[in-house]
């Protein structure tokens, strides 16, 4: 009796326990109830799984209800009812206030990563982006511009919007879009000049990352152009003694009374080329007659500098030319070698005391640069002086071995002839 | 004076009863006599390297860090070291070369057929040997080709089943390539390699006295065909003058490459820096890298580099047991010699030019 009691409770009570276990499955299985629709959703509306398991904040744990409210545990109208808290689709507008709910609390932030900044809402709000989007224009950028929606990726990644090496196509979406740029009067070429820059070049063909691109110099939560008397601080993070010089020379009082942007009038903002020789003095290509004409001293300093330039780089070439020849002969010039790359670095510092604009100044360079040039020169003139001195050796030498091996070989035919 | 000297010595020594063997010493002379001075060559060459190894050493500093500067002093300061670096260096490639096309052409002409059959096993002992000078010198400017070139060298050698690891541990003087490997391979090249050379060298020669230089079959046959005598000059001095000459012309050969081409130094070599683009070893070991190379990682289950360590170390063995497996008179046994022969030179040239247009 008691046997057949327990076979019917057994047979009622299995079916119910595999029917909670099948239900936790699928809700384990199923946590995120709005991607079933979502995913199947045209664009705008579609979030495929793909898509958002790629998104850093899935990866950290959180859920479309983080950001949209609902209970993604529920399926159908019951998630997104008011009852579950449901928020909706976001504006435009609301987007940096609630990306800050959680990206301004460092307490929060501290979870995730204790370095993380949690300033980029303050920073946002004094950006002309900010500024302009607190006046009402919805067209500014906002967070999920720059940075993507759904799919999100950490900075370093280098698929992100955001990383270095993709940040300038990123502003370049809006800022090289002249229909978009309508009505707010600035230009649209910033992208297409920045492209043909030196700084481009070391970013993108050299992957330099620490190379600037546009954040560098315009910052970017906070992004603003720099103003004409501070363009020089902008530069002067990277290029530290040119701004140096600069500061102390006559044109930063100059720069200043014309309102002129320091670095920039000479060599441009965002087509910043590679810096040529042929930019100092009077010449054609020369920046410094923009302003000086001839009789001027700054005129006569301009001509004595590039002079100057001109007189090492040659002294320089001419070192190195001949030092490649003994080298390539053969000859041991690796410590003349080592003594040119001195001089070729006093070029460099020669060029780079030319912002202090001062002859007197770039002489003293020029000559450390013209002694090592000098010594070195006359170690590979003694090289190649010795490369003669040993072939001569060697033809001499030539000559006594063909002269031993013709009388080995008369000396040879001479005792056959006598033996036969 | 020279008669007076050999007077003093024949008083002494009974010199004329000393020189008696190499007086009657012979040479076959034949239209392929030339063949016979490459064994002289490659000796005069060991000698160069004696003399100038010598020199050498009175400079050279074996500590990873002096080596390279020790070098540079010699190259720069001192009285014609840079000729004697660049004769040593140019001497090394020249006697490696000569020592192959010696080798070979003993094969081609069947000079290792019985009787001679131990002068060919020293022959190729010595012709290891000389390889192995090659590979412990190479490292001792302490360059960075040179550096990366022992890495991987004695990484192959770390590849052999079995003995491997001791062997690369052994080599090196620890698990990496330090300045311990460059004294240790200082001591190969300066004091075990030429004291076992020069002692083969000795018995190498000894046998060529005791059995006479071998006549080519193919010369034999024809002068059989044509019922001619055999011709014969005298060792001393017919003969010896003859390759007094071919020294000379080695001496100058060496001596315009040195001058025209001396031997580079490079950089110093840093342990901790990643190896450079395109790094080989010497041309002599070219064949075995570029065949290593090609050969896939895993063949069946079998590591590819393991494979080709002991194919070659089976050719080496068969190479010098070589005289031992052609059974007397007969034909098939000299015609797969010879095909293997002509085989071997084909591969070993083809993989050499492969492996230096290979990128």
């Amino acid at each position: 009796m008691d046997t057949s009691r327990n076979k019917c409770a057994v047979r009622l009570l299995f079916p119910l326990l595999a029917t909670l276990l099948l239900g936790a499955v699928a809700h384990a299985q199923n946590p995120n109830s709005c991607l079933d629709c979502h995913s199947a959703l045209d664009p705008p509306d579609q979030v495929t799984e793909e898509q958002f398991s790629r998104d850093i904040h899935a990866q950290k744990g959180l859920t479309c209800a983080s950001c949209h409210g609902g209970d993604p545990s529920k399926n159908d109208q019951d998630a997104m009812s008011k009852k579950a808290g449901f928020g909706g689709k976001i504006e435009r507008k609301d987007v940096p206030a609630l990306c800050a709910r959680c990206h301004s609390d460092s307490a929060y932030m501290r979870q995730y990563n204790p370095s993380l900044r949690t300033d980029q809402f303050a920073q946002y709000l004094t950006s002309v982006h900010g500024k302009l989007r607190a006046k009402g224009d919805e067209r500014v950028a906002v967070c999920t511009d720059c940075h993507g929606v759904h799919d999100l990726l950490p900075a370093s990644d280098t698929r992100s919007k955001v990383h270095p090496l993709n940040i300038a196509q990123t502003c370049a979406r809006c800022h090289a879009d002249a229909a978009y740029m309508k009505g707010y009067s600035i230009p649209t070429d910033q992208f297409a000049g920045y492209r043909a820059s030196v700084h481009h070049e070391a970013l993108a063909v050299r992957g330099d990352l620490s190379a600037p691109t546009c954040t560098t110099c315009h910052g970017d939560h906070g992004a603003a152009p720099p103003g004409v008397s501070t363009v020089q601080n902008v530069c002067s993070t990277c290029h530290v003694f040119q701004a140096q010089l600069f500061e102390s020379s006559p044109h930063k009082a100059a720069f200043a009374a014309a309102s002129l942007p320091g670095c920039v009038t000479c060599h441009s903002n965002h087509r910043i080329a590679h810096p040529t020789d042929a930019m100092l003095g009077t010449g054609p290509q020369s920046v410094c007659t923009n302003c000086h004409t001839e009789g001027d001293a700054g005129y006569q300093a301009a001509a004595q500098i590039a002079q100057q330039i001109d007189h090492l780089d040659t002294s320089v070439k001419n070192a190195t030319e001949i030092l490649d020849r003994a080298e390539s002969a053969g000859m041991e010039v690796s410590d003349a070698q080592l003594e040119q790359d001195q001089a070729r670095d006093s070029l460099t510092k020669s060029r780079v005391s030319i912002h202090s604009f001062n002859p007197t100044r770039v002489q003293q360079d020029v000559d450390t640069g013209l002694q090592i040039a000098g010594k070195t020169h006359g170690e590979g003139a003694a090289a190649l002086q010795e490369r003669d001195y040993r072939r001569k050796g060697l033809a001499l030498s030539l000559l006594a071995i063909v002269a031993v091996v013709i009388g080995l070989r008369l000396y040879v035919r001479q005792i056959e002839t006598r033996s036969s | 004076m020279l008669a007076g000297v050999r007077k003093w010595l024949d008083e002494r020594f009974d010199w004329a009863a000393l020189m008696a063997p190499l007086r009657k010493k012979t040479v076959p002379v034949h239209k392929l006599s030339y063949w016979y001075f490459l064994g002289g060559i490659t000796l005069f060459l060991f000698g160069i390297q004696v003399c100038t190894g010598i020199l050498l050493l009175l400079y050279y500093r074996p500590s990873s860090n002096e080596a390279f500067e020790s070098v540079q002093y010699i190259m720069t300061r001192v009285p014609f070291g840079w000729l004697v670096r660049s004769i040593h260096s140019w001497a090394a490639n020249l006697m490696i070369f000569t020592a192959f096309c010696h080798m070979f052409s003993v094969l081609f002409l069947r000079a290792y057929r019985k009787p001679r059959e131990l002068t060919w096993v020293s022959g190729m002992i010595l012709l290891f040997l000389v390889m192995g000078f090659g590979f412990s010198g190479y490292l001792l400017p302490w360059n960075t080709l040179a550096f990366f070139a022992t890495k991987v060298g004695t990484d192959i050698a770390g590849q052999v089943p079995l003995i491997g690891k001791s062997l690369m541990i052994f080599l090196r003087g620890g698990e990496e390539v330090t300045g311990a490997t460059l004294t240790r391979f200082f001591g190969f090249h300066v004091a075990v390699l030429p004291g076992i050379t020069t002692l083969l060298i000795l018995v190498h020669l000894a046998l060529i006295q005791r059995l006479g230089m071998s006549v080519p079959p193919s010369v034999e046959a024809q002068r059989t065909v044509r019922s001619e005598q055999s011709r014969e000059m005298h060792f001393f001095p017919n003969f010896l003058l003859r390759e007094l000459m071919a020294w000379y012309i080695a001496l100058g050969v060496l001596g315009a490459l040195a001058a025209l081409s001396p031997r580079g130094l490079g950089t110093k070599a840093d342990p901790f820096a990643s190896a450079p683009a395109g790094i080989r070893p010497e041309w002599y070991f070219m064949f075995m890298f570029q065949t290593l190379k090609l050969i896939p990682a895993k063949v069946w289950r079998l590591d590819g580099e393991v494979i080709g360590i002991l194919l070659f170390g089976a050719a080496g063995v068969i190479w010098t047991l070589l005289p031992f497996l052609e059974r007397n008179g007969k034909g098939r046994s000299q015609r797969w010699i010879l095909g293997a022969g002509i085989f071997a030179l084909a591969y070993m040239a083809s993989m050499t030019v492969y492996g230096y247009l290979a990128k």
